[in-house]
């Protein structure tokens, strides 16, 4: 006799399983429509392969597994698929999912399918393969893929067959041994042989099912399986309480049986692989009870997969005048059904309908006394009553701290519980709580890391700005520094070009603050002077191209292209030129560049952008109208008339600053605007210079006085137009009309004294 | 000496208590050096509570930067998004009364939302993907933009910015992966059950009154 | 009809909160029927009066904390403390006593704590920690045990001992009070145990511990055992209390000098021992949660009753034992978690969640 260790906790509710056994595994008509969810077990859904309207053969792939974790799913009768849609499916939550739906043709016609006569020359992987791919799930209630728990990275040492079956009413895996023992037999031999022949295989079995334990022991005289009997306890048929009643060991927190070398197995998912190595059959029928009062007749029933319960019900008599409560599972940890049309599925071990009488509705709660009753009945070794003093105030460190996820939700607490309070609900909640704040943390730590990214690259861009503007302000004070170096030097004659000469080092500065030496500054030269002229070849000969079949505007845009190549090489040559004579040309060189960057604002002027903005608005504003005139719902409209009122008031704010855009780039349309725009801003550039030459110091300041008060009055004039509007950059304007204000008279002042 | 104080209780008494300043006091700086708490951790821990939408409802711009107003002294009821349970996770932080939402600054919803861009409507000005405090808007100049839905934090930063109005913020859809059991109603709800003969299940109502009393 | 939606498990016991408290007031028959034959009518008329000042007091409670009353008054948790306060209370004290010892316990230790289940102290052991320190005279005066009554005085019948309680009669109740055994110890000088018990004869014509205290505590005893039998709660706060008690009086017995604090025997078997063991230090509101946590908690309190009885200025302290336990009893829980399966070792419930895979 094997030691047997004794279950921690542990309660013993009426086992009610007598009623069940009375009759041999019964099968019933097929019903007039199969709804098979897509996902029945734990981990990623499967692919769908099949559509609307396909003809499907029993035992045909309907969906193949996805993922590692994950299971396929078969016809589990031949007939028509009618529907791809969501249907409400077995899980606590009531929700619908996605389900296939079948109608039988009452043929029964299999798709070709062969067993394996000697397993053993295949290799377990490929064994694996026939598991996973026969849509082989936990049947004893989670639904894990089986494949996935045969295929463990670490050595076993022990198999566990797990016949417990320790919930009460429940009888099939009860009445599977007492039909099949050598069916299971050999599929815990297929199991073995996968895992490597493990050195110990056990079959744990409660005392409360003789006839089971007397129909398998034959079976088991010349092989190396022990069958153990152990004293009735719910919860002993959990994976982990079964391990700790027949190893002594424990599966550590976290962790897996495999951790510790076991791997445990259901006595109903062994006997779905022997029928699906052995025989070619994927999982398409399983062996459900059917029981409760409010049936007339207690039996159990191969069930294919996707049969609604309405129908197993009906063929047993059930009066749902008698049932309040329908539960899908045993009494202990089922759920309840809301809807009679939901399926039986993979995991569906029973469908219990109790009269009031037998499972009478809860009483009301009544305050915690902390009497322990609780803490002795669980099989974890918890607190519950802890446990549920902390979720009630949702206090999650505390409830971490007394290990809330180490709780297997066996409901034996709630059981004994004398104030009849649902901690297992509590602890459900609490845990779901739990894990959606972790979630959120998760999210929320990666929400911060974005946030931090954002801000460090938006700062790195400011200081960038910061930089070039600071560099700019070095170079200007430092051109300032010179001119009044020079103008405290004798050579009073030069005075007037090396005002123009400033500028122009100033921009040298700004130049060289890029450039490291005249030698590379050279042979960029020389490169670009290279570039520019294939680019004027390559011009050239796109023009000669076009020749025979171009429109007009190809050919403006040719020509235009051509210019501009011509315009860079000159430049570039200019560039070279000067490098090569630095104090002749300079003035030239930097004046051209500054033209050209003048060019370039010119080009990207607001007058044109203006233009647009204005139009776009006023499409807008347009479908806007049309928009409030069709919308019919009071919010919608109000919404929609404050948009309008938004956009209208932005495009007034476009056509005024339209109205304001310097005439001087209004050349719309103008095909070699690049160029004349260029020579324009040179051309002006130019004249300034020289005009500055020749102008005397009071000319200037004449000049600066007169374009600083048209500055002000333009100031002035946005002021009031802020003060109208009420905007919100009134402040601004205000403080902007303030300097120009102070400048003005400082520069008044300072004509003034000249003048004297 | 001793017996001076031996025979005079009041200086024995006030020897005694100085001699006892003396020593916690030594014990306590002692323990201040010793001890001593580098840098800022509370801040750290404070935005580590604080949930990371970068909304700005708080009147600061993020959520670190409310972090250190608070560990500055500012009240912790600013947050809508975090709502009651961020204001209580701070105020244990803080061993402080936790105080009800400031409504000033929005109220609390119990759904989370996210922005949604109704891309044919998009002009793409990418001024929201300026707005957005943790770049989960991605287009260019001139082209659609999308919103990272698993990085959106659901400030509705960038529902004002936008010149067309074409983002909304939508309820993120609940399935069955992210279904949880709700608590039990509380023992109040219970007995308010209780008191109309009605006994407390998960859908009260939905059965025959039975005599609870 | 609809189908309901409800939470596992679907089975549940029979047994309810009032089931329980029934069983525990069952439990008390022995002791009180001991404490009623040896020390007369009081016991019963005190236990009377408390249940129902308390099932007043609590219906009128309920009633204003807008509660069912019916509902709350079921489940009897006010009448154990009734009766576990009139039990402990010195028999033939006066009405009032009873009165406001029970009030004050109902109101103030039970309801203004959040009622059933939320209250930290123990509602008896408060209502009569109030009652020792505000009325001192009434509660120490015990009456003698019948059998050492002078020759020729009867016991006072219900009648008489009705007078003696209830108001309007005023009859005297000192012509039977007498100390007892742990008072008689408390107060020798100079005699050795063996010259004491033979010299008093609440020792002399007694078999262990005092006449009719022993079988009190005997009674009190057997009906421990029988909670105990139902699994109404675990051996390990009672036990460990008793034994305790009894290590700590064996340590310091010295053979019976004349400063001997008492033999093991004495102390388990007179005052509150066995009451409180079984009906006080076994409440579980006010206690430890964990086995490991009870055994910690009934162990202090056995410490804390010998000290108290010996160098205290109290003869008995099971009360003031019980109270201040109530105190550590929160602290005792943070650390006495049990090991939870698959743990290496139990945790603490200060731990913070760092560490989630040990």
């Amino acid at each position: 006799m094997r030691k047997i260790w004794s279950l921690t906790g542990g309660i013993h509710p009426a086992e009610n399983k007598h009623q069940s056994v009375q009759s041999s595994i019964g099968s019933l008509p097929l019903p007039d429509r199969l709804t098979i969810p897509l996902n029945q077990h734990i981990g990623a859904p499967p692919k769908l392969l099949v559509a609307e309207g396909d003809r499907v053969l029993k035992g045909q792939v309907l969906a193949e597994p996805k993922g590692f974790v994950s299971a396929g799913i078969h016809a589990p009768t031949s007939g028509i698929i009618t529907h791809i849609s969501d249907h409400p499916i077995p899980h606590p939550s009531g929700m619908a999912a996605r389900c296939i739906t079948l109608e039988p043709d009452h043929k029964e016609q299999w798709i070709e399918h062969r067993g394996i006569d000697n397993y053993r020359e295949k290799t377990p992987s490929e064994l694996l393969d026939i598991i996973r791919q026969s849509g082989i799930v936990g049947l004893g209630g989670a639904g894990f893929p089986s494949a996935v728990k045969l295929g463990p990275k670490q050595p076993i040492s022990t198999l566990i067959i797990n016949a417990t079956e320790c919930e009460p009413y429940i009888t099939a895996d009860d009445m599977l041994m007492r039909e099949h023992p050598q069916d299971i037999v050999d599929g815990i031999k297929i199991l073995s042989f996968i895992l490597g022949d493990p050195d110990e295989i056990l079959i744990g079995i409660e005392d409360n099912k003789p006839e089971a334990f007397e129909a398998l022991k034959p079976y088991l005289q010349d092989t190396n399986i022990t069958l153990v009997e152990f004293p009735t306890r719910y919860p002993s048929g959990g994976e982990k309480q079964l391990i700790q009643i027949l190893t002594g060991k424990e599966v550590p927190h976290g962790g897996i049986p495999a951790d510790i070398g076991i791997v445990c197995q259901n006595i109903g998912t062994t006997y779905a692989i022997q029928r699906a190595i052995q025989h070619g059959e994927p999982l398409i029928s399983r062996i459900t009870t059917v029981t409760g009062k409010a049936c007339a007749t207690n039996r159990n029933y191969q069930v294919l997969i996707g049969t609604p319960i309405s129908h197993l019900l009906q063929n047993n008599g059930f009066d749902q005048s008698q049932c309040p409560r329908l539960i899908m599972g045993g009494p202990m940890m089922g759920f309840t059904l809301e809807e009679l049309s939901i399926p039986v599925i993979k995991t569906t071990n029973c469908i219990l309908a109790p009269t009031a009488e037998e499972l009478p509705t809860p009483p009301p709660t009544q305050p915690c006394i902390r009497c322990g009753m609780c803490a002795e009945a669980c099989p974890a070794s918890l607190l519950p009553q802890q446990l549920f003093w902390h979720a009630q105030s949702q206090n999650y460190e505390k409830l971490e701290a007394h290990n809330l996820f180490d709780c297997i939700e066996c409901g034996a607490c709630s059981y004994v519980c004398p104030s009849n309070i649902p901690l297992v609900q509590y602890y459900r909640a609490a845990k779901g709580e739990m894990r959606k704040l972790a979630q959120e943390k998760i999210n929320s730590d990666r929400a911060r890391e974005r946030f931090e990214f954002n801000q460090a690259r938006k700062a790195k861009e400011e200081a960038e700005k910061a930089a070039k503007r600071e560099a700019r302000k070095r170079a200007a004070e430092l051109a300032r520094a010179k001119k009044a170096d020079q103008e405290a030097s004798p050579g009073g004659a030069d005075t007037e070009t090396n005002s123009a000469d400033d500028i122009i080092k100033a921009a040298m500065a700004r130049a060289a603050a890029k450039k490291a030496s005249p030698e590379e500054q050279r042979a960029k030269l020389e490169r670009g002077i290279v570039r520019a002229e294939s680019h004027v070849n390559a011009a050239q000969q796109r023009l000669d191209g076009l020749e025979q079949d171009a429109t007009d505007k190809q050919w403006e845009q040719a020509r235009a292209a051509l210019e501009d190549a011509r315009l860079r090489l000159q430049n570039a040559e200019q560039k070279l030129a000067a490098l090569g004579a630095p104090t002749d040309d300079k003035l030239k060189d930097a004046t051209v560049d500054t033209a050209k960057s003048v060019m370039d604002k010119i080009q990207a002027s607001p007058r044109e952008a203006l233009e647009k903005k204005v139009s776009t608005l006023k499409e807008r504003i347009a479908v806007t109208e049309e928009k409030l005139v069709s919308a019919d719902d009071k919010t919608l409209k109000t919404a929609l008339q404050n948009g309008l009122k938004k956009q209208q008031a932005k495009l007034k704010d476009a056509e005024q600053q339209l109205a304001e855009t310097p005439a001087t780039a209004d050349q719309p349309n103008s095909t070699p605007k690049t160029e004349d725009a260029a020579s324009a801003a040179i051309a002006r550039a130019q004249a300034k210079a020289a005009a500055q030459e020749s102008m005397s110091e009071e000319e200037k300041l004449k000049a600066s006085v007169e374009s600083l008060q048209n500055r002000l009055k333009k100031a002035q004039a946005k002021l009031t137009a802020a003060e109208a509007e009420g905007s919100e950059h009134i402040d601004a304007f205000r403080t902007g009309v303030e300097k120009l204000q102070a400048k003005l008279t400082a520069a008044e002042t300072q004509l003034a004294e000249k003048t004297q | 000496m001793y017996e001076i104080i031996a025979q005079n209780p009041l200086l024995a008494a006030l020897t005694a208590l100085v001699g006892l300043a003396l020593i916690f006091g030594a014990v306590l700086g002692y323990a201040a050096i010793k001890f001593k708490v580098k840098g800022d951790p509370i801040v750290e821990q404070i935005d580590s509570l604080l949930p990371q939408t970068q909304c700005g409802q708080c009147g600061y711009p993020g959520c670190r930067p409310y972090a250190e107003a608070i560990a500055n002294g500012d009240t912790i009821n600013k947050c809508p998004p975090g709502g009651q349970t961020t204001i209580n996770a701070i105020a244990d932080l803080l061993d402080v009364e936790a105080p009800t939402l400031d409504e000033e600054h929005g109220v609390e919803s119990d759904t989370k939302t996210v922005a949604y861009i109704r891309e044919d409507e998009c002009i793409g000005c990418t001024k929201c993907i300026q707005a957005c405090p943790v770049d989960a808007i991605l287009g260019a100049a001139k082209q659609m933009h999308t919103v990272i839905i698993s990085e959106c934090t659901g400030c509705d930063l960038c529902v004002e910015p936008c010149p067309v109005d074409c983002i909304d913020m939508l309820p993120v859809a609940k399935g069955l992966a992210d279904w949880t059991w709700d608590m039990p109603a509380s023992s109040e709800e219970q007995v308010k059950a209780l008191r109309a003969d009605i006994i407390a299940t998960d859908k009260p109502g939905q059965r025959d009154g039975v005599d609870a009393a | 009809m609809a189908l309901l939606k409800l939470t596992s498990p679907h089975a549940h016991t029979t047994q309810n909160t009032g089931n329980v408290m029934q069983l525990v007031l069952l439990a008390t028959i022995p002791g009180a029927l001991a404490l009623t034959a040896f020390f007369g009518w009081g016991t019963l008329i005190n236990v009377v009066i408390a249940s129902i000042v308390a099932v007043g007091c609590e219906a009128t409670i309920m009633h204003l904390r807008k509660r069912p009353v019916m509902f709350y008054l079921r489940d009897c948790s006010a009448l154990v403390t009734a009766v576990l306060l009139g039990l402990a209370l010195p028999p033939l004290a006066p009405w009032w006593l009873v009165l406001v010892g029970t009030s004050f316990a109902i109101v103030i230790a039970k309801h203004l704590y959040g009622g059933l289940g939320y209250n930290p102290f123990n509602p008896a052991m408060v209502g009569y920690v109030v009652l020792l320190i505000s009325f001192p005279v009434q509660m120490t005066s015990w009456p003698a045990p019948m059998p050492l009554y002078p020759e020729g005085t009867d016991a006072p019948g219900l009648w008489q001992s009705l007078q003696m309680v209830l108001p309007f009669f005023n009859e005297s109740v000192d012509a039977f009070t007498a100390a007892t055994p742990l008072d008689t110890f408390k107060h020798n000088t100079g005699l050795l145990v063996e010259q004491l018990y033979q010299s008093d004869p609440l020792y002399s014509q007694a078999d262990w511990a005092g006449v009719g205290w022993e079988w009190a505590n005997l009674g009190f005893l057997a009906g421990g055992c029988f909670l105990l039998y139902r699994k109404v709660f675990t051996w390990h706060a009672p036990v460990s209390m008793l034994v305790a008690l009894a290590l700590c009086s064996a340590l310091f017995y010295d053979g019976g000098s004349s400063v001997s604090h008492g033999s093991p025997v004495l102390h388990l078997l007179s005052g509150a021992t066995m009451l409180g063991a079984f009906f006080i230090v076994t409440d579980p509101v006010t206690s430890a949660t964990s086995n490991r946590g009870r055994m910690i908690y009934g162990a202090l309190v056995g410490v804390l009753i010998f000290i108290i009885r010996s160098w205290g200025s109290y003869p008995d302290a099971m009360a003031f034992a019980v109270l201040l336990m109530n105190f550590a009893a929160p602290l005792i829980d943070n650390y006495t978690l049990p090991r939870t399966y698959g743990h290496k070792k139990p945790r603490k419930a200060t731990e913070k969640a760092t560490d989630t895979k040990d």
